[in-house]
């Protein structure tokens, strides 16, 4: 297991994972593990998602709020199917 | 790791204070006196100029910061005799007369009426009294508690919030019980997660306090923003590194202070604390400028996680750069001192990082140079607060 993590999600609330490792392709099965409750899931990738770049987890419609650390980092401006790249052209702040 | 009897060697002062470096530094006063400085550098082996790009016409508090960082940096523990050189005497006497506070060896010149040449041959025969004295100087066996630990991140992306981070706060929440004095700052750097940090302050003083520098701070960047913060917070790196929102960067900035430490006060910029715990330093969160900050409010050893590959450094501050990101712990392998990457593939447990990241706080604390030192990193960046008169 531990060789094959392709994403981290900081919480099982989040929506969000972080993809760790290099060359994730649109198709490929990936491998998540989240931390703080210590459990696997499995998401297939939507996108191609440079290392560091996020993956949702859940479906987020428009306007609704992204969760990461169990907390609000945004809101989505367009909508986002699980395994989609989530980043700045579907995700903005709401305090600036 | 057992740190309850914990020891390091280091330089004590004359005011108790304990450096991990002996440095004989040669500080301008002002932008003017750069040359000369660098002159002195490099007639006395072993002296280190601090050129930097202002001192003139400032006024205020702006120009109280400018004093109490230069006399901040001259007095840090890791410094062993400053020699002073500005345009004229008065501001130079009263930067050498704040560091002289702390006992350690100063002098100071001006160079109205000298002239570079001359300035420089005195300045550089009192250089070298220094550096010989300072040389014979000794490491002593200190405890833990007399070590200042400092951190700030930068060129965070994703794997920050993830790794690199969460190992300065575990390697906090060891250091904490022990009566280390820390610092944290970077207070935009807070936005979408200062009420996890408001949760933490010791007293509702503290809380107050804070609230307060963050809500002035907010003020500020909503006063001169355009629409998008012109892709300065999260900077392009941090974008390109995958963060996407500032909420999202504050929240992985605030791993650093752990899950177990509290705020026990709140400090302005390169002002000292009056004791032992975890201090907030309202700050920029441009990483030369908090860290310059630091060195100047006396902290001796700086944690520095990077996610994209921030190269700094400080010339007295020696800046332990540590990175949980595999591609750029690969591609950049020689700023990097602490490799925790292996936290994202469950390789290394979040103890055994902050074990790791406190292994490297001894060797270094004990004389071994960081990346950034040996690099030749000496980004020395003076805070301002506005124009000059």
């Amino acid at each position: 297991m531990s060789a094959n993590i392709h994403f981290v999600v900081h919480d099982e609330n989040d929506s969000v994972g972080v993809i760790v490792v290099e060359g994730v392709t649109a198709g490929q099965m990936l491998n998540g593990w989240v931390m703080d409750q210590d459990k696997d899931i499995h998401v297939k990738a939507m996108s191609d998602i440079p290392i560091g770049h996020k993956l949702a987890i859940r479906a987020l419609p428009k306007d609704s709020t992204v969760i990461k650390y169990g907390v609000d980092i945004g809101r989505v401006v367009a909508p986002i199917q699980v395994g989609e790249h989530a980043h700045v052209h579907n995700i903005k702040t709401k305090r600036w | 790791m057992d740190l309850s009897k914990a020891t390091f060697r280091g330089y004590r002062r004359e005011n108790g204070r304990v450096g991990v470096r002996n440095h004989v530094i040669v500080l301008p006063v002002d932008d003017l006196s750069n040359a000369a400085s660098q002159a002195v550098e490099h007639n006395v082996k072993g002296v280190m100029a601090l050129p930097h790009p202002y001192g003139r016409l400032q006024f205020g508090a702006d120009l109280e910061l400018h004093f109490r960082t230069l006399i901040g940096t001259g007095s840090n523990p890791n410094v062993a005799a400053v020699v002073v050189i500005g345009i004229e005497d008065q501001w130079a006497k009263k930067v050498a007369d704040g560091i002289a506070e702390t006992g350690k060896p100063v002098a100071f010149f001006g160079i109205e009426q000298h002239g570079d040449h001359d300035t420089i041959m005195r300045a550089s025969k009192k250089a070298r009294e220094f550096v010989q004295w300072a040389s014979e100087l000794e490491r002593v066996q200190c405890p833990l508690k007399d070590l200042w630990v400092s951190t700030k991140c930068g060129e965070s992306d994703t794997t920050s919030g993830c790794g690199a981070n969460p190992t300065v706060g575990n390697a906090f929440d060891k250091l904490y019980p022990h009566g280390v004095t820390m610092v944290f700052g970077e207070t935009t750097e807070l936005t979408g997660g200062e009420h996890l940090v408001a949760a933490r302050c010791r007293t509702e003083d503290v809380r107050r306090k804070f609230q307060h520098v963050f809500d002035r701070y907010q003020e500020v960047v909503n006063r001169h923003k355009t629409s998008d913060l012109s892709d300065s917070q999260p900077t392009k790196g941090n974008i390109v590194g995958g963060l996407t929102t500032i909420e999202e960067k504050a929240l992985g900035n605030i791993q650093k202070i752990g899950r177990k430490c509290m705020v026990d006060g709140v400090l302005d910029k390169a002002e000292t604390p009056t004791g032992p715990g975890l201090w907030f330093m309202d700050s920029s969160s441009a990483a030369a400028e908090m860290v310059t900050l630091c060195a100047a409010a006396g902290y001796a050893v700086h944690f520095f996680p990077t996610g994209q590959g921030n190269v700094i450094g400080n010339p007295i501050l020696p800046v332990i750069k540590l990175c949980a990101n595999p591609r750029t712990v690969r591609t950049m392998s020689e700023h990097i001192d602490v490799d925790v990457s292996g936290l994202l593939r469950k390789e290394m447990s979040p103890d055994q990082a902050g074990d790791a990241l406190l292994e490297c706080m001894f060797r270094t604390a004990n004389g071994r140079l960081t990346a950034a030192e040996a690099l030749g990193h000496r980004e020395f960046v003076l805070t301002r607060l506005y124009e000059s008169a």
